[in-house]
């Protein structure tokens, strides 16, 4: 965690990597891509540092559609251009996409399959157990000892308390933290 | 007949796409609308447990519309839902990667930038808070939540292992 911006190897990474790298992230994407995308573009690949991370996820959270099928859009393009954000989507999706055709297949000939509720609770219950601990790591950001900590707070609130709609928290959120920053930055 | 029914399904899906932030969780209610109330493609038990199946099953959770796609016309269904559901917001976001990336180095774009990240550790922990709830209907459910959880960040361990432990606990019947 302790590289910085990488501009200069970003330039590296062909549609090819990326390929692989979000191939890898969508076929061991149990129950929810999103610690499997970090734990590949952080810690295996160090594409991103944990903060840089965060924001290429924060920004493909706030646009409609998945979030991690957004952040191989905007992270393909950014090292490869239109081919890597190609290579990125079509790697990401495509293990996924023949499971759910193989799933159907499984689905539409047996119907309710003895066990199965069991096996779908067991995995859920991990990948439950998966985002938490993604949260907690995005939690030691820096960030969280700024005054920037209310707004993670503020969003927990109204998302898991008040269950809003995630649009509605960014709507309201988005515009006051934005403003904080921008008269931060000078 | 069968692409018929699938370009209706995308078609129908395609007016869900751009409104869809926050991904899967954020289209189920009106994919239910769409497929299950409006057209009675498929069944509210048919609908629940798909969702269920594209969950546990790896990859993003949208593909959940392949899922439904399928079982209501087949691969042209399962294609069509997939294009119907992710091209509109990919096109959208593609654009928009292009244009942020001319400006990444404004004031603007840092300050966003900047902006969603803490937005974003909120809203993690609060999809760890729900998921938690929704999965873990017993205390046995709670302690592989827990267990994975904690050995994620204190150990090397792969994932992988969490997730083949809970399949078999759930098999057999433990959580």
């Amino acid at each position: 965690m302790t590289a910085k911006s990488d501009g200069a190897d970003l330039a590296a990474i062909g549609p090819s990597d990326l390929f692989l790298a979000f191939f890898k992230i969508g076929i061991q994407g149990f129950g929810g891509v999103l610690p499997w995308a970090r734990r590949v573009l952080v810690e295996e690949r160090r594409w991103f540092t944990e903060d840089e991370f965060l924001d290429a996820w924060g920004l493909a959270q706030a646009l409609p559609g998945g979030n991690i099928i957004n952040l191989s859009l905007g992270f393909g393009l950014r090292c490869a251009g239109p081919l890597g954000a190609l290579a990125g989507f079509c790697g990401l999706t495509l293990a996924p996409f023949a499971i759910m055709v193989g799933l159907g297949i499984l689905y539409t000939r047996f119907g309710q399959m003895p066990g199965v509720d069991g096996v779908l609770r067991g995995v859920a219950c991990a990948g439950a157990g998966l985002v938490v601990a993604t949260g907690l790591r995005f939690s030691a950001s820096p960030r969280m000892r700024s005054p920037l900590a209310l707004f993670a707070g503020a969003a927990f609130v109204l998302s898991a308390l008040v269950k809003w709609p995630l649009a509605l928290v960014l709507l309201v959120l988005t515009p006051l933290s934005w403003w904080y920053c921008w008269l931060r930055l000078q | 007949m069968n692409w018929d029914l699938a370009l209706r399904l995308a078609a129908e899906l395609a007016q869900m796409s751009l409104f869809a932030v926050g991904g899967a969780t954020s289209i189920y209610p009106d994919l239910h609308r769409r497929t299950v109330e409006i057209n009675g493609w498929v069944s509210d038990a048919q609908f629940a447990e798909m969702v269920g199946l594209s969950q546990a099953a790896p990859g993003p959770n949208m593909l959940v519309v392949s899922l439904i796609g399928w079982k209501i016309a087949g691969f042209p269904g399962a294609l069509a839902a997939f294009i119907g559901m992710c091209a509109p917001s990919s096109l959208l976001v593609y654009g928009l990667s292009r244009f942020w990336e001319r400006h990444r180095e404004r004031r603007w774009n840092r300050s966003l930038t900047a902006a969603l990240g803490p937005i974003a550790i909120g809203l993690t922990l609060a999809s760890g808070y729900l998921v938690t709830l929704g999965a873990g209907g017993s205390t046995a459910a709670f302690v592989l939540i827990g267990i994975t959880a904690l050995a994620t960040l204190l150990t090397k361990m792969h994932p992988i292992w969490f997730i083949g432990l809970g399949a078999l606990a759930g098999l057999l019947g433990w959580v």
